[in-house]
């Protein structure tokens, strides 16, 4: 068991803000650390045999083989966002490589924190080889005293070897000041599996990503989920893209939106370019409060034998559902309530079990406030 | 236990319920009958405080206490409950996690009242998503014994059930409405809607009346009424004004 996290100037709220991202400072359940404030790297370690926690610059010195590895699935001319990321002269960000066979039971926690500085980067690789097994739980968070305007710019690279496994479960906890811009791509070898999860009950100024995945070997498999919540203030333009490219590769993008007062817009593209190809997207949106919940799913076959579906819903709470626990004697905030929380239920498939509970709890906590 | 004076409702704009007057005291089980359509389910969801049916006139009193503007959870709390014939499909909410919602106590046994009723299996599912008639009603019948309300109302719990589930159903009802005491221990009180009376056969029930075009038009012996209306259909009742 990896030693607890020291970290030094922060204060218990801010503590608090990481742990209801899902980061374990105490360690326990965790067989790994990543953590970065603002610019320093705090920790990386892992104590599971056969996967390394690095940062950044230490593993591009250390492995040259790596080289081949960064911007690689993102160009860094695609945005502005990759370009200022490319052009930093020290690069920080963790480099994950999950060795041929290995496998982590308990996740390994990468955590971001943004305290003061006004845009925190990283550049991160995960490469998990032939037949690794590699679970990743990813709590970004920033500090009661960070200043408007500030931002963090995330560029995140995943490799996923032929019957090798990713799950990349993210949490955010953000404020109303700041400004998030992801951008991650995964290429999937032959029976790989590439799960990539997004929660965000938290309010945010705006966040901007469109994680893509390639579905390069035969018969390999993307999922993604995205649970989000939108207040007053928040601006939210989520997505993912799912490329069908290998024989029998399939992908589902699932999500669940909820506005209460901000701006959701939730894309999603499936390309089924292969026979044999499967994909499914589906957005499901509530309307708590005025608001906007814009639904763009876009599925593009161009072969005979694929076979792509979608279904987006934007509606309302049922008033029957409401008064139907209503006569089981619940009030109507603890209906409400509780209706919302079923809404936001989704079961990842694959996903372990110790993931699947942080996700459920950090969706809990925001019920503890009514939502 | 419960007093219905001269009670009008509506929906949207239309009148549905006419000058509704009932009475069911302590212990008493009644029966109520009527064509498709007539307003018994309407009856009940008023009962129950549903927002969409609006009370213009007269008043419901239970226990004594005047809850004509009482929402639906504050009538559950004080002990009205009801078994609903098409109750929604809510998903992602689990069975299980209602069940303590309701129950609210760290002492009742939900595993054990779920296997009573054969419903172990679902405690982990979405509530009614792809449950079978009698899986529904089976979930119904186990929420009302968490709830364990003093009055329960009953649209039509044997619709949609195969014989096997009905005498569950049935005897688990019988259980809720103190069937199994004597009279005079009796507290509870019910009010069942049924099409087939083939629940009557679990539930003893104390007085019968008939409902047609949102009035209650005729009272009596819930058997011979039923008996009536198996033979006569609800034509006569139709015909009668003033029994």
């Amino acid at each position: 068991m990896p030693q607890p996290v020291n970290v030094p100037d922060i204060s218990n709220a801010d503590k608090g803000r990481l742990a209801q991202t899902g980061i374990d400072l105490s360690m326990q359940n965790r067989c790994g650390s990543y953590l970065q404030m603002d610019q320093d790297v705090v920790q990386s370690e892992c104590t599971e045999q056969g996967i390394e926690v690095l940062p950044y610059k230490k593993a591009m010195d250390k492995y040259g083989w790596l080289k081949e590895y960064a911007w690689k699935v993102i160009s860094p001319e695609k945005d502005d966002i990759t370009r200022y990321v490319a052009a930093q002269k020290e690069p920080k960000g963790y480099v994950i490589i999950a060795r041929k066979g290995s496998s982590n039971i308990f996740p390994i926690q990468a955590c971001l924190f943004l305290g003061k500085e006004q845009i925190q980067h990283v550049h991160n690789i995960i490469v998990a080889e032939e037949g690794a097994e590699l679970h990743i739980i990813s709590g970004c968070a920033s500090g009661e005293k960070v200043g408007l305007g500030a931002a963090h710019y995330g560029i995140s690279e995943f490799y996923v070897g032929k019957n090798a496994k990713i799950s990349f479960t993210m949490i955010h906890n953000w404020s109303e000041n700041i400004e998030v811009y992801p951008r991650s791509a995964s290429i999937v070898e032959e029976n790989g599996v590439f799960l990539s999860n997004y929660v965000c009950m938290q309010p945010v100024k705006k966040i901007q990503m469109y994680p893509t995945a390639t579905l390069a070997g035969e018969n390999s498999v993307a999922r993604f989920s995205s649970i989000v919540i939108s207040p007053p203030g928040s601006y939210m333009d989520l997505g993912s893209r799912a490329i069908l490219e290998g024989k029998g590769a399939s992908a589902e993008l699932v999500t669940r939106a909820i506005t209460k007062g901000g701006t959701i817009y939730s894309r999603g593209h499936i390309a089924g370019k292969t026979a044999g190809t499967r994909g499914h997207l589906e957005c499901k949106g509530l309307i708590l409060k005025d608001g906007i919940i814009y639904a763009i799913p876009e599925i593009e076959g161009s072969v005979v034998g694929t076979e792509l579906s979608h279904e987006a819903a934007v509606g309302k709470l049922a008033r029957e559902e409401i008064e139907y626990l209503m006569s089981r004697g619940l009030d109507e905030d603890e209906a409400t309530a509780t209706i919302i929380r079923g809404f936001l239920d989704v079961k990842i498939s694959g996903l372990p079990e110790a993931l699947q509970k942080q996700i459920d709890a950090s969706i809990d906590e925001a019920e503890k406030s009514g939502f | 236990m419960l007093d219905i004076k001269d009670l009008h409702v509506k929906v949207g704009d239309r009148e549905v319920l006419h000058d509704i007057n009932l009475h069911i005291g302590e212990g008493e089980t009644h029966v109520l009958l009527g064509p498709n359509g007539s307003g018994k389910t309407t009856l009940l969801m008023t009962i129950m405080g549903y927002s969409q049916y609006t009370i213009t006139e007269g008043k419901i009193l239970f226990k004594g206490e005047d809850v004509t503007r009482m929402k639906a959870h504050e009538r559950a709390k004080r002990g009205i409950g009801m078994l609903f014939q098409r109750p929604p499909t809510i998903s992602g909410l689990k069975l299980g996690k209602l069940l303590n919602a309701i129950s609210k106590t760290e002492n009742s046994d939900i595993p054990n009242l779920a296997k009573s009723l054969h419903m172990d299996k679902f405690l982990d599912r979405d509530i009614n998503k792809g449950f079978s008639g009698g899986e529904i009603k089976r979930s119904e019948v186990l929420q009302l014994m968490l709830q364990n309300p003093d009055f329960i109302m009953l649209d039509e719990p044997e619709s949609g059930v195969d014989i096997e589930n009905i005498s569950l159903i049935g005897n688990a009802i019988g259980s809720l409405l103190e069937k199994d005491k004597r009279i005079v221990k009796r507290q509870k009180s019910g009010l069942v809607i049924t099409h087939t009376g083939y629940i009557l056969d679990y539930l003893e029930t104390d007085r019968g009346h008939v409902m047609c075009d949102g009035q209650i038009k005729c009272h009596g012996n819930p058997r011979e009424i039923m008996k009536d209306i198996k033979e006569r259909g609800y034509r006569e009742c139709l015909e009668c004004r003033n029994p």
